[in-house]
């Protein structure tokens, strides 16, 4: 029934990118059609990760398609239902969300019939590569993914930089698919077969096995954004529509997670500890300078792409820590860090949907992406405003949101490490803890940054100022059912905590230390005496003072505030320039963290006269570039070009010349057969 | 009963808020030889002020008004996490440590935005000041929390107290780090010299004032109550985590009232140390506050590092 669920799931959301295409009568009911399917396959995908995630059970199934002799393998256990239902969550909103958005996209049939194919099929191979259970399957519905997932980025290819990101994005998609099947090869050439019960059964030496994981590091990695092979995603974010950026941001990049949680902890025999110090290092070097560039971005959908590389090191540095505990036999704590990971991963699927649903609303509205052209909007669009806000404190991980209780989970998990003997982890643990809390204050003080200059002092251009609230109803309700399940979950964390410990007794065979002390209403991850978090508590005890509070200080009516004009010092004259901009606010960070970045900064002033003590124009310029363009990327550009043109030297262009190579080829293959 | 007298002590603690400001004033006075104010001065400001009609901007929203009893409330909120004048309460299990961090978090994020919210300059000013500083001083603040957590193995700040008070009088070296890391921070985030000076209104050094300029009446008089909140906070932490000896570990009246004069008398300490580090240092550039923070992240880590290699027992 589960499993009928899932396949449906799969399939109405291909019947969403069919209709799309098909040639029906009635142009309207076609457009709202494609949109009911794909929210009826959201909703079955809910459906079936929520039934599997309640009655825990590993389900498998055999389907005769693909090649005649290699049957597609299928299988839905815990992990995969847990994705399931980020997927079908994201799906959900988004169905809510696109049917008005993309209202100008469906003026032209064609673009509309193209970017609702595109997206059917993406989410159909997102559910199945968590269905797979054989690595053909996998790499198949992986690279649906891929592709259906570059047909969107390109969907607005007429502006070359488009073209640029989005071919940019295949090829990494495509070396990082290349990885993948690298990895599964190694670990299949020791086992019978390609389906993952025979992979795990493969006895494999240590040597390959951490080949292996390498591989798939990169390979899983370069989907999901890991320093520093992350660049296609501030590159291809921003430029698909919003609801497809939001979908990409926040569950593919969780597909790749699971990909590799099920690499790692499933399918290989076993797990090292030095893995774990290998993620745990490549998750703080992301998280670290994803927040810093995220920072210094001035186009909201960048800076969102760049704190997903952030989110995404933060899930991976937790992952690091469970790798750890379970090659140190410390499986309950292994167990908690997997459930901080996992945590994680739904909350950031959650927050960061709503943020890119609510950077399309602010672009609907202003058709302005750039944060130093905004401001003010808390006045024009009130509902918006408040449904970003929730949006941004959860990010910023704030208490009674859902952000804080994973980043609590993994300060937890960190605060174990005594149960460890290797002195060497001991004291890295506790600095990576530290670094996880300077990128969560570093977090709250971009997304300061981000709500407070789009939403708050004066409008800084026109198309700000003239901004007018959402009307439409399904548009409002999806980044605002995102904003409550972020509320809901920051108070009663508990009601997903106990369905994710069904994942890590599956996968891990064990859950956190203390099942049983867990409450409805707190947590207490390793023992009540340890640590505890009641969130309804504090919920109450807050109502209650801000409360009282405002009663007692407003009961007396002769201290009605007065509204007034700004005060100017008495200058006159205050323009919405004089406010801090994106950049002004983020200097005192550029110039303490300046060897973190490429800073180009540019001064020009042009004098009225030749006294050169009267100025006419300053002009600022300020360009930041990401190190590892500089020094990765174009290294490997430079040595490509090197080589291909060093290979282009044996083409003469001369027919003989060719003739004389099929010779030496034929006198070469003649030799090697006679042997 | 324990609820009862949870809630009591979160109601002494915000009342004898602004007497330690005006404690610590009048320390400062009297070591620059000048005439301190009343030590009640501090109750007639907020007294005046919740009197006054406040004033708004036209340019403010909703966000500017929500603002003061967001920060009060949150500051309220971690006065009750924190044991004051006795530990084991029910209250500080509902909350740990990094919760209480968090609580600091949500009054600096709405303050951050309220001073974004006028469209001035000064406002926005210190919203980036304030927002660059605590972000260098959280992982600092952390990773002390973390040497005295780790040796006590809970988060729970109550369990932490018992642990040392329990434990006797024992030098770790590690604790003396941690200490000094915690000083260093308390002074960062509560806005006194040498990073922010509480009394100046100049553009070039005003942090704190500057996002709070726009303030005028009970708002102003909740912000104010707030910053008196949170400076006592970091007091009763550093001074009962360090030097909880005295604590009430029961409910009974004597104890009780033994504790509250214990606490006080470690605040007055506490007080005459800040009044003198204060007096004799002078207020640092902005852009060397990364050196000081980056000294107490140090601290702290030293604090760690001596705690795994000297004191664990494996």
């Amino acid at each position: 029934m589960i499993l009928f669920l899932a396949y449906s799931a799969v399939l109405l959301s291909f019947a969403s990118g069919g209709v799309a295409i098909a040639h029906l009568q009635f142009p309207n009911v076609q457009k709202k059609l494609v949109f009911w399917l794909l929210g009826a396959s959201g909703l079955m995908a809910i459906f079936a990760g929520l039934g599997e995630l309640i009655y825990p059970e590993i389900r498998l199934d055999t389907l005769n398609l693909g090649l005649p002799w290699l049957p597609w393998h299928v299988h839905f256990d815990s992990l995969s239902a847990f994705f399931f239902l980020i997927i079908g969550i994201a799906v959900f909103a988004v169905s809510l969300y696109a049917p008005h958005y993309t209202h100008h996209e469906q003026k032209d049939a064609q673009g509309f019939a193209v970017l609702s194919l595109f997206t059917g099929l993406f989410v159909a191979g997102m559910m199945l590569v968590l269905l797979a259970d054989d690595a053909f399957m996998f790499m198949i519905a992986w690279e649906l993914m891929s592709v259906a997932s570059y047909f969107l980025v390109a969907f607005q290819h007429e502006n070359p930089a488009n073209r640029r990101a989005a071919f940019l994005y295949l090829l990494m998609a495509e070396v990082g698919a290349l990885l993948i099947i690298l990895a599964f090869g190694v670990v299949a050439s020791f086992a019978d077969g390609f389906t993952f019960d025979a992979l795990r059964a493969s006895t494999i030496p240590t040597t390959w096995m951490s080949i292996a994981f390498v591989l798939a590091l990169m390979g899983f990695g370069m989907k999901a954004g890991l320093v520093p092979i992350h660049v296609w995603l501030p590159e291809a974010h921003p430029v698909a529509p919003s609801h497809i950026s939001a979908l990409m941001s926040g569950v593919m990049l969780k597909v790749a997670l699971y990909g590799l949680i099920r690499f790692c902890f499933d399918l290989l025999p076993e797990v090292h500890w030095q893995w774990g110090v290998v993620l745990l290092i490549v998750g703080t070097v992301s998280a670290l300078s994803g927040i810093l560039y995220a920072m210094m971005q001035q186009n909201l959908k960048r800076l969102l792409a760049y704190s997903s590389v952030e989110n995404i090191g933060i899930i991976v540095m937790v992952l690091g820590l469970s790798m750890i505990f379970l090659a140190n036999h410390q499986n309950e704590l292994a167990a908690l860090a997997l459930l901080a990971a996992l945590f994680h991963a739904f909350n950031h699927a959650l927050f960061k949907n709503l943020l890119f649903l609510g950077a399309g609303m602010i672009h609907h509205q202003t058709h302005e992406l750039n944060i130093d052209m905004l401001g003010g909007l808390i006045k024009r669009m009130p509902k918006t405003s408040m449904i970003f806000l929730i949006g941004c404190m959860s990010i910023s991980s704030l208490p009674l949101f859902n952000g804080f209780v994973s980043e609590w989970l993994a300060f937890q998990t960190a605060l174990q490490v005594d149960v460890l003997d290797n002195a060497v982890l001991r004291s890295l643990i506790p600095v990576s803890a530290a670094a996880l809390a300077l990128t969560a204050a570093l977090a709250a003080a971009c997304f300061v940054k981000v709500f407070g200059l789009i939403f708050l002092g004066v409008p800084r251009s026109r198309h700000a100022e003239k901004a007018k609230e959402i009307q439409d109803k399904g548009m409002l309700a999806a980044p605002a059912m995102l904003a409550f399940l972020c509320f809901f979950f920051g108070i009663f964390p508990s009601s997903i905590l106990h369905l994710i410990d069904n994942v890590t007794e599956q996968l891990l065979g064990s859950t956190q230390p203390t099942k049983d002390v867990l409450s409805f209403l707190s947590i207490a991850p390793v023992s009540p005496e340890q640590a505890s978090y009641t969130a309804p508590l504090i919920l109450i005890g807050a109502l209650v003072a801000a409360g009282v509070s405002f009663w007692l200080l407003t009961r007396n009516s002769e201290t009605t505030m007065r509204i007034a004009p700004t005060w100017d010092c008495g200058f006159g004259g205050l323009t919405p320039r004089m406010q801090y901009t994106s950049s002004a606010f983020t200097m005192p960070l550029r110039r303490i963290f300046a060897p973190a970045f490429l800073i180009d900064e540019k001064v020009e002033k042009t004098m009225r006269d030749d006294t050169k003590l009267n100025v006419g124009e300053v002009r600022y310029t300020l360009h930041i570039q990401d190190h590892s363009w500089v020094r990765v990327y174009q290294p490997i550009e430079r040595g490509v070009n090197r080589v291909a043109k060093q290979v282009g030297r044996i083409q003469t262009g001369n027919i003989r010349t060719y003739l004389g190579y099929s010779l030496a080829t034929l006198i070469l293959l003649l030799w090697v057969v006679s042997l | 009963m324990s609820w009862l007298i949870a809630i009591l002590q979160t109601a002494l603690f915000v009342a004898l808020a602004p007497l330690l400001a005006g404690f610590m004033k009048f320390c400062k006075c009297r070591l620059q030889n000048r005439r301190a104010p009343s030590l009640l001065q501090p109750y007639r400001d907020l007294l005046k002020l919740t009197r006054k009609q406040p004033v708004i901007s036209e340019d403010a929203s909703w966000l500017f008004c929500a603002t003061p009893y967001i920060v009060f409330t949150a500051m309220i909120l971690a006065a009750s996490v924190v044991p004051f004048i006795a530990v084991d309460l029910p209250t500080s299990a509902e909350a740990d440590v990094i919760v209480l961090v968090g609580f600091f978090a949500f009054a600096r994020f709405f303050l951050a935005l309220a001073g974004l919210d006028i469209g001035t300059a000064f406002g926005g000013m210190g919203s980036s000041r304030e927002m660059t500083i605590s972000s260098l001083a959280e992982p600092a603040m952390l990773m002390a929390v973390f040497t005295i957590t780790m040796t006590a193995s809970t988060t729970n700040l109550s369990g932490a107290i018992e642990h040392v008070l329990n434990e006797g009088v024992v030098l770790r070296p590690s604790f003396v780090f941690a200490l000094f890391a915690l000083l260093l921070v308390a002074v960062a985030e509560t806005g006194r010299i040498p990073v922010d000076n509480p009394t100046t209104h100049l553009e070039l050094t005003m942090i704190h004032e500057a996002m709070i300029l726009e303030y005028s009446g009970r708002h102003l008089a909740l912000i104010e109550w707030a910053s008196q909140l949170k400076f006592m906070l970091y007091g009763v932490l550093i001074s009962n985590i360090f030097f909880p000896w005295g604590i009430a570990e029961n409910f009974g009246l004597s104890a009780l009232s033994y504790g509250l004069l214990v606490i006080s008398g470690k605040l007055i300490l506490l007080c005459v140390f800040l009044g003198i580090a204060e007096t004799a240092v002078a207020k640092m550039r902005l852009f060397r506050v990364q050196e000081y923070l980056g000294f107490a992240y140090l601290l702290g880590l030293l604090g760690m590092l001596s705690h795994i290699i000297l004191e664990s027992t494996r």
